[in-house]
């Protein structure tokens, strides 16, 4: 119910007290109400300014927030108002909609954020009023073409292949996105090449070619080197037909293929081939044969495939129907009439041209476009009278459906723009979001190394960490979490591919450590997770390289081992040797060790710590261990 | 000879005519598609999304073991990010995967929607979330414990089968992405299941039920220790 009847709700009923006297039977009871009757003013602070209004101005509302329950979790206890951390003004026109009923849309503001704050406040957008209600369905479809636009450059094809896509589907693909790769790059190069020496043979085959010997005409080159040109025509309609059999196995949807209209072109243009090799050479179908041959010059609309700006003519078209319609029938219109007055007129004059009124047709074209061939000209005084009259009005016609359709023609122009402008946009926003997602991660491989070097050595600890918000404390909480559920641990691209090639080389160390190593290698056949017998080598590691990396660079080589007995005394040692380390807080370069990470070296091993099982009870238990994590033990070695 | 050849220049522009109102009928009939592009029609505004509006502060404070002024701020941000009061799929996967940057975590977010999602109508509302955070983070232990089990049961059975934790299990591995250090096998997920179901499985008839679940959890320490690890996460 409307807001303004609530407020004669009380008339209406005090005024029921006319139906007493009549009544049949005894009234009911009315309702009774609790809530208190006095109207309290409400104050509403967004953002900072503070607004006030009547409870019930809200109440007339209930289904939306501040007419039900809901604003209670806005309401802020200590300063006895309801807060809102939203925009103030629009504020302004919400509230106004309580008030006065109407939700007026503020032409100045941009309809996402209008839109948002309506759905925020729970007020359904239809309720706009009428004065407003225009601009906004504008608007409002206005930006869902953009986003429909930016949605499907979003899925566009410049996005990478999934990695285990069918050959068919990368056929597809090349073929629909030549620029993905090479070889597509290069059968479109070839077919347009190939579409413009058919396009260019079909031409030059009615030049007049010099006849040869014992001829006087001139002879058309077409029919003097017809040799030549059924080998050229041959070998380019095999090329159209082998691409367009590629492209019909390739399709997704062959159906849909099918019906397209470039398939449709593709048909059309290698058809009359076909036909022509199939039909006999006689007389009686040459007619035929020649309308074949003239469905040939089809072949250029293939082009359409090649040219962006033919496909943008060709839908300005398309979508323009309705005003060419209607230029085609007014034209007809006058056509028709122009051409009988005239007609009509200049009957009478001898050796007059206008014979008949589908003659004068041809006159009244010519006129009404500013032709003006001159092969019919009127004589007589009416007919030239007409004829000038035909002219002006000619000018007028062809004008008036002209602005609409370079309109449209502009609008679908503008639009390509955009989308071209926003590909490659998008490939900036890619590359950045790469950008923010590596930072993430190593802020996470940084925030491990951090972790490790609390309770080492406080001075040097508190110039390496950086600051960090309480946020990022706790998402890189949660991400460790992770990984010790799965027994794994982040690593970057470049550590992952160092891994994964030592992984299939085998373990190829620097320095002094090859032996150890090797040994370890020798012992683990499988894979890159290493198994019992490494530790003993990484040990051994550690105690080399330590001596080896002090001042020098530092690796950082960390290893994880399953459940195991660990000799109590290495972890000392290389706690001891992880004191001795210069802390450097920048990024490192790493050499191809063991495993190395490169990121500030000495995590230390009280990270994830074998559970039961292990036999160094005091030493490696963890206090952090998740619900899910398995018997691990950490251990850097440097 | 002059009209020989106008009679074949008008039996050619005949079958061109031809041509052309065959295609124009078979687009007609819908054999052919000749519109390329989608003209966006000038439909109505669809209608606005379903509204949702949560049930009262005190009565959320009455099923859950939140403070008045937790409740408000969790609403706070529940509204920001989803002014219907609804979370539908889309939006859970989406947010929870900015979460996890290095990997795939919509399966994950999938099956956590549907733990969410205790009324399975396939949308999140305020008070389901409250109350699940409620349970997460201070509840008892064996509601905790609970509430897990309600996350593996993908099916809701009451039965935890091997298929059920292999698919939660490779949804977790799939979270952490391609570079990992170990590489991440594919074996991985199930040799972690049948760890699993090892510890769990008590009588070995292949289903983990709610009490075996509980009881293993209750002998484990670890898990145990760690329950209390995201008490103050709000």
């Amino acid at each position: 119910m409307a807001a303004g009847v609530a407020t004669w709700l009380p008339f209406a009923r005090a005024a029921a007290v006319g139906w007493l006297p009549l009544a049949k039977k005894t009234m009911p009871k009315p309702p009774v109400d609790n809530s208190s009757r006095s109207d309290e003013i409400l104050y509403l602070n967004v953002s900072g300014v503070r607004f006030q209004t009547w409870k019930n101005t809200l109440d007339r509302y209930p289904d939306t927030l501040l007419g039900s329950s809901e604003k209670e979790f806005f309401f802020n206890e200590d300063t006895e108002e309801y807060f809102f951390d939203r925009d103030h003004e629009m504020f302004r026109h919400i509230l106004n909609f309580y008030r006065t009923g109407k939700l007026h849309y503020p032409r100045h503001e941009c309809i996402q954020a209008f839109d948002e704050e309506l759905a925020f406040y729970g007020i359904v957008p239809e309720i706009i009023g009428d004065c407003c209600m225009e601009e906004y369905r504008d608007r409002k479809k206005e930006n869902q073409e953009r986003l429909a636009e930016d949605t499907e450059a979003n899925e566009s094809m410049d996005a990478p292949l999934p990695p285990d896509s069918t050959p068919r589907e990368r056929l597809w693909r090349a073929f629909e996105n030549p620029h993905t790769s090479t070889m597509a790059l290069v059968f479109y190069y070839v077919t347009g090449f190939f579409i413009a020496v058919s396009v260019i043979a079909n031409v030059v085959e009615t030049v007049p070619c010099r006849p040869p010997e014992g001829r006087v005409k001139d002879l058309p080159c077409g029919e003097k080197y017809q040799l030549a040109f059924f080998c050229m025509d041959t070998a380019c309609v095999l090329i159209f037909t082998f691409e367009y059999l590629m492209r019909l196995f390739a399709a997704p949807s062959r159906c849909k293929f099918m019906r397209s209209v470039m398939s449709v072109i593709d048909v059309v243009a290698i058809m009359p081939y076909y036909i022509g090799l199939v039909m006999p050479e006689n007389e009686d179908v040459s007619g035929a044969f020649v309308t074949l041959r003239v469905f040939r010059v089809f072949r250029i609309f293939k082009f359409s495939r090649h040219s962006q700006g033919l496909r943008i003519l060709g839908y300005t078209l398309k979508s323009c129907a309705s005003e060419l319609g209607f230029l085609l029938f007014s034209l007809t219109m006058a056509i028709i009439i122009f051409a009988t007055v005239m007609f009509y007129a200049e009957k009478g004059t001898k050796g007059s041209t206008f014979t008949s009124i589908p003659a004068s047709f041809w006159y009244t074209i010519v006129t009404m476009t500013t032709l003006g061939y001159g092969d019919m000209v009127p004589n007589t005084i009416a007919g030239k009278i007409f004829g000038s009259i035909c002219s002006l009005s000619g000018v007028l016609v062809i004008a008036l459906p002209v602005p609409v359709i370079v309109s449209n023609f502009s609008r679908i122009y503008h639009q390509n723009q955009r989308a071209d402008k926003r590909r490659a946009q998008q490939k900036v926003r890619l590359a950045r979001i790469r950008m923010a997602k590596k930072g993430t991660t190593n802020a996470f491989l940084q925030y491990k190394e951090d972790r490790g070097l609390r309770g080492r050595d406080s001075d040097s600890t508190a110039l390496c960490v950086k600051n960090r918000s309480a946020f990022e404390h706790q998402h890189h909480h949660l991400l460790h979490c992770l990984e010790k559920t799965t027994n794994h641990e982040f690593t970057d691209e470049m550590t992952y591919s160092e891994l994964c090639m030592t992984e299939s080389v085998g373990f190829r160390t620097s320095r002094s450590t090859s032996l150890s190593s090797q040994q370890g290698a020798q012992n683990n056949p499988t894979g890159c997770c290493p198994r019992r017998a490494r530790r003993r080598a990484a040990m051994r590691l550690a105690n080399s390289t330590a001596s080896v990396s002090r001042g020098s660079v530092q690796e950082l080589d960390t290893l994880h081992i399953k459940t195991t007995s660990i000799p109590p005394q290495t972890r000392s040692s290389l706690n001891a040797q992880a004191d001795n380390l210069k802390l450097n807080c920048g990024e490192q370069d790493f050499t191809a060790a063991i495993i190395s990470i490169p990121t500030p070296p000495a995590n230390t091993p009280d990270e994830s710590l074998p559970p039961s099982p292990a036999p160094i009870p005091g030493i490696l238990r963890n206090t952090r261990a998740t619900a899910f994590t398995h018997e691990t033990v950490k251990i850097s070695s440097l | 000879m002059s009209v020989r050849w106008e009679t074949e220049g008008l039996q050619t522009v005949g079958i061109v005519c031809l041509v052309i109102m065959f295609l124009k009928l078979m687009h007609l009939l819908g054999l052919i598609d000749i519109t390329e592009t989608d003209d966006s029609s000038d439909s109505d505004l669809e209608l606005s999304t379903v509204r949702h509006q949560p049930e009262g502060l005190d009565q959320l404070q009455a099923q859950t073991k939140f403070t008045r002024k937790e409740l408000q701020s969790l609403y706070r941000g529940f509204k920001n990010e989803c002014p219907s009061g609804l979370v539908d799929e889309e939006t859970f996967k989406s947010i929870y995967s900015q979460f996890f940057p290095q990997g795939d975590a919509t399966t994950y977010a999938h099956f956590l929607f549907n733990a969410f999602d205790m009324d399975r109508n396939g949308s999140i509302r305020f008070e389901d979330f409250v109350i699940g955070l409620s349970v997460l983070l201070r509840g008892s232990v064996t509601e905790k414990l609970n509430w897990a089990f309600n996350l593996y049961d993908i099916n809701k059975d009451g039965y935890i089968t091997k298929e059920e934790m292999l698919a939660i299990m490779k949804s977790i591995y799939d979270m952490m992405g391609r570079y990992t250090y170990p590489c991440v096998r594919d074996e991985a997920p199930s040799e972690h299941v049948d760890k699993f179901f090892q510890k769990m499985d008590r009588n070995r008839d292949g289903v983990v039920t709610i009490e075996e679940f509980i009881e293993t959890c209750q002998k484990d320490e670890n898990i145990m220790n760690s329950m209390q690890l995201f008490e103050n996460v709000i």
